[in-house]
């Protein structure tokens, strides 16, 4: 047996370890740790709860947005506010543009250099690249010049012996399938997405005033529409949102999900690897009514047991008993011990670090042996992502989903079975990437004729004040992040904030063990993953990447009371 | 001080027209990059020149206490040109976002630029590093941040702290500051350090911030605490749109409201452009589309000290000492309603000397950056 260590898992968000254990050239045990924490919840104590959003937003500056959005909706469920149309509106376009642009990164840039061999591409034939790229799609960059050029620069760059990000990597691997020539597509696409992720990014420059980190608002969103002012969003904001849109459907259709299947018949080994828990959870979100009229919502909410497509189970964040935090093998403690699983609103956050003392080779994963918790659904560990949302879509029988995943399946030639895979999740955020990016343009639409029928209200004020609060609320505030179901509880007591906690997505899916040593889904989906060569474990970089990981905002952030006097320079 | 490397690398114009660009391309690029850091056109010349002739920087990235934002505005820095440029022609040969590989090959790669450049590279930071607890609130391949930041930072010619995070320990550091989340100037005593502070800083003030590094072979002018002058000389409310509307007392009362509509400064709902230094008002973000004032939120100067504990966000900036922004902006605002005519003098007064006081420093500032730039 031979036991091996990836850290840092590189092209992902945060500092995430994995440690496996390798018989006969196959996984037979994984340990996920995340190994950095700031606790955020702590310091989000006794604070106004409507700045939460603004400190929660900084848990993650790549899936930024969602966490914003998840704490302004935990606030008004507490405080029982109803924002206008409008800001439904924007907050689902914000929300479209985002999902939008982070799965493009995610597969060019993060995952794609798992599957495209970079050296490879210095022997494609240009030609032979043009022909294939124009087979596949109407995208005008397809000529051999193109390619050839593109080459050039290649072939100079690999030759000047600095290879910067790209040095180091696995390549020449075996497990690099892929042509030369659909190699050098994969890296001109590379190129081309780096250039257009910060425009579709603009959508949240126009609504939030600057990406990442756009800004919100408790009861609405702050950009007023104001069809007589430069200031507001008017005509010229508005088509440039519409502009922005149009062009992210574009690159979708006709570059991330033409590129998504050429590559995908090179791996469909990976349609049965990486498979893991079985079980899928989703919150959904972008309703086409409002956020609390869940039965109108693009993405459907649900839970499928043990890839169980014929039965939904419905989830209920307010029942203390579903969705419940462990800490038994994490680095913290509760009052009530660890074997206890608590609801969030009585959620704790107090460390206690128990590892090796640094520098170490190896954690005791038979001890706690991670930053973050383990968060079980009725017990259950969870999966969540974008494949949990398009099984949950597929499963409730919404034809736009079953049409897109109909299309993948028959395109590829493969069952239905291939989705609970690594190819099946990296295929799934691409399908999802096209519905969204097809919602963004019908959300546009909305707003321009809400726009045109005279509502231009954009935030209800009527709570903003503290003094119209009740002494004790309670809320809970959900999303669908890019990496999967996100909710936040609140509990505000006298006008500030009481408890915070967030569980998040990739700590449903990067959770070390539960109290009965049942595995999360990155140390289920890792268990029989073949690894040909360990000093190169390409292998468990493609089954976790296909998770998107995104760990800062997994491990727990935290605020204490405090009167702070502003110190003001003057000139 | 002069940084410079001892390799024969190629230059950039060397590598931009083997990467097939053309003159015309770089040129745009120069222009680009002169207007960014203040240039008179005759700069232009000189950008070109540098950038023909100065070799390539290689550069190590760290992520320690942060969330990527800082990589992720990098990576929206506008200028195609400059993605292509500071992505790969710097050389970064660590970066966790971006890089190929991982575990022990990424780390040998960082290892291999920290041996052959050594004393050459410039080291970018992101994030803080937790000192509590001995280092155990972030590690990286079983080392703790706070050992390899010793390590990395020892063979490197000049740091770049990127972000409100590494230059002040930003939201991990707000009060309690569980895990001791500390800024890298406070580790880090015998490096020149630079502080790109904002969170995130904008995507152009960090490529615009190399950028001075590889153009003129020196660290940019910085301020008394350590940010590029170029960027952080000016408070948000003195480069502000609706500054007028200030001036004029005339503020949004709560948001989404008529004066909102009309685009009035957001002083009274919690603003904080005039504590502020950064370059929002001036260059805008995401290739100058917007900053979040034009969009309707106040500024929460995520790029000052200790920003989240300086108030809350929606409560207007306090009293000051000797010269009251509040107490100026009720009394105008009764001015407005016509009440006392001895408020829009005083108002004016104040308003004008801060104006010409703001002005004579700028313009000491910018002969001190003339002649820093010569004596290096």
């Amino acid at each position: 047996m031979t036991r091996i260590v990836v850290d840092p898992i590189t092209r992902i968000e945060g500092h995430l370890r994995i440690e496996a254990e390798i018989n006969n050239g196959k996984i037979t045990d994984a340990f996920s740790s995340g190994t950095m924490v700031r606790l955020i919840e702590e310091i989000l104590r006794g604070r106004d709860p409507r700045d939460a959003w603004a400190f929660v937003g900084r848990v993650c500056g790549v899936c930024t947005t969602v966490h914003s959005l998840a704490s302004i909706r935990a606030v008004e469920d507490a405080l029982d506010i109803t924002i206008p149309p409008n800001a439904e509106l924007v907050r689902n376009l914000m929300f479209c543009a985002q999902n939008v642009q982070d799965h493009v990164i995610h597969f060019y840039h993060l995952h794609a250099l798992d599957w495209v061999d970079v050296v490879s591409a210095l022997k494609a034939d240009p030609k032979k690249t043009s022909e294939i790229a124009q087979s596949i799609s109407n995208w005008p960059k397809s000529s051999p010049g193109y390619f050839s050029d593109l080459q050039k620069r290649l072939t100079k760059f690999v030759e000047s012996g600095q290879l910067g990000i790209f040095a180091n990597g696995y390549w020449g691997h075996p497990a690099y399938k892929l042509p030369a020539e659909i190699n050098l597509i994969g890296v001109a696409h590379y190129l081309e997405a780096l250039e257009w992720q910060k425009e579709i990014a603009k959508v949240h420059t126009i609504f939030g005033g600057k990406n990442p980190h756009p800004n919100f608002l408790v009861g609405g969103m702050a950009c007023s529409i104001s069809l007589d002012d430069a200031s507001g969003i008017n005509a010229e904001r508005l088509a440039y949102v519409g502009k922005l849109l149009k062009d992210a459907q574009q690159f979708v259709e006709q570059v991330y999900i033409p590129d998504l299947l050429a590559i995908a018949p090179y791996y469909l080994d990976w349609g049965a690897i990486g498979g893991g828990l079985g079980n899928f959870m989703a919150y959904g979100d972008l309703s086409t009514s409002g956020y609390r009229d869940v039965g109108n919502y693009k993405f459907p909410p649900g839970v499928i047991l043990n890839k169980d497509l014929s039965k939904i189970h419905e989830v209920d964040l307010r029942n203390d008993s579903e969705v419940e935090e462990y800490i038994t093998n994490s680095w913290y403690e509760y009052a009530g011990g660890d074997g206890v699983g608590l609801h969030p609103w009585k959620g704790e956050t107090k460390l206690k670090y128990t590892g090796p003392k640094p520098p170490f080779d190896f954690l005791n994963t038979e001890d706690k042996y991670s930053y973050l918790k383990t968060p079980r659904w009725k017990g259950h560990a969870m999966e969540v992502g974008p494949l949990a949302r398009m099984l949950v879509g597929y499963a409730s029988g919404r034809p736009e989903f079953k049409e897109v995943v109909d299309y993948a399946l028959s395109a590829l030639n493969v069952p239905a079975t291939a989705l609970f895979s690594t190819l099946g999740r990296t295929a799934a955020r691409g399908l999802e990437a096209k519905l969204v990016a097809g919602w963004g343009l019908e959300f546009y639409d909305q707003l321009i004729n809400n726009i045109k029928n005279g509502d231009t209200r954009m935030a209800n004020t009527e709570k903003f004040k503290p003094e119209t609060w009740p002494k004790k609320a309670m809320g809970v505030g959900h999303t669908e992040a890019p990496r999967g179901a996100l909710a936040h509880w609140i509990v505000i007591e006298d006008q500030k904030i009481a408890n915070y906690q967030l569980v998040v997505p990739s700590t449903w899916n990067a959770s070390p063990r539960d109290k009965d040593g049942n595995p999360s889904a990155y140390e289920s989906a890792l268990r029989d993953t073949p690894v040909h060569d360990v000093n190169q474990p390409l292998e468990i970089l493609r089954t976790i990447h296909s998770f998107d990981p995104c760990l800062a905002c997994a491990v727990h952030l935290y605020d204490e009371d405090g009167k702070h006097v502003n110190k003001v320079k003057v000139l | 001080m002069i940084i410079e490397t001892s390799t024969k690398r190629k230059t950039y114009y060397e590598e931009l027209t083997a990467k097939g660009y053309s003159r015309r391309d770089f040129m745009k690029f120069c222009t680009m990059i002169a207007a960014y850091m203040g240039l008179q056109s005759s700069g232009v010349a000189q950008v070109a020149e540098a950038l023909k002739t100065k070799p390539r920087l290689p550069v190590i990235w760290m992520h320690f206490q942060e969330c990527t934002c800082c990589s992720e505005s990098f990576i929206r820095s506008s200028h195609p040109i400059v993605a292509d440029i500071i992505l790969d022609k710097l050389s970064l040969d660590y970066t966790e976002t971006l890089m190929a590989a991982a575990g022990h090959q990424a780390e040998e790669a960082m290892h291999k630029t920290m041996k052959e450049h050594y004393g050459e590279y410039v080291l970018c930071v992101e994030g803080s590093v937790p000192l509590g607890a001995d280092g155990v609130y972030c590690m990286i391949g079983g080392k703790s941040s706070l050992d390899i930041l010793h390590e990395v930072a020892e063979g490197a010619k000049a740091i770049i702290c990127w972000g409100s995070c590494a230059s002040n320990g930003c939201v991990q550091a707000a009060k309690p500051n569980p895990t001791t989340a500390t800024p890298i100037h406070k580790i880090i005593k015998n490096k020149p350090i630079i502080k790109v502070p904002g969170c995130p800083p904008i995507g152009e003030v960090m490529a615009g911030t190399i950028v001075h590094i590889l153009t003129f072979g020196t660290l940019p002018a910085l301020d008394g605490i350590g940010r590029p002058k170029a960027f952080y000389s000016k408070r948000v409310h003195d480069s502000c749109y609706r500054r007028p509307y200030y001036d004029a007392g005339l503020y949004v009362e709560s948001f989404d409201d008529e004066n909102a509509k009309r685009g009035y400064c957001l002083y009274k709902v919690g603003c904080k452009g005039p504590s502020t230094y950064n370059a929002c008002g001036v260059m805008r973000w995401n290739n100058g589309v917007s900053f979040p004032i034009q969009s309707g939120h106040g500024c929460f100067g995520c790029s000052e000290e200790s920003f989240w504990d300086n108030g809350p966000l929606y409560q207007r900036l306090p009293n000051i000492a000797g010269f009251g922004i509040e107490a100026t902006a009720d009394t105008v605002g009764k001015v407005a309603l016509g009440v006392t005519a001895a408020g829009i003098a005083a108002h004016a007064v104040a308003t004008n000397l801060r104006k010409k006081k703001m002005i004579d420093n700028l313009i000491s500032e910018g002969k001190e950056s003339e002649q820093e730039l010569k004596a290096e």
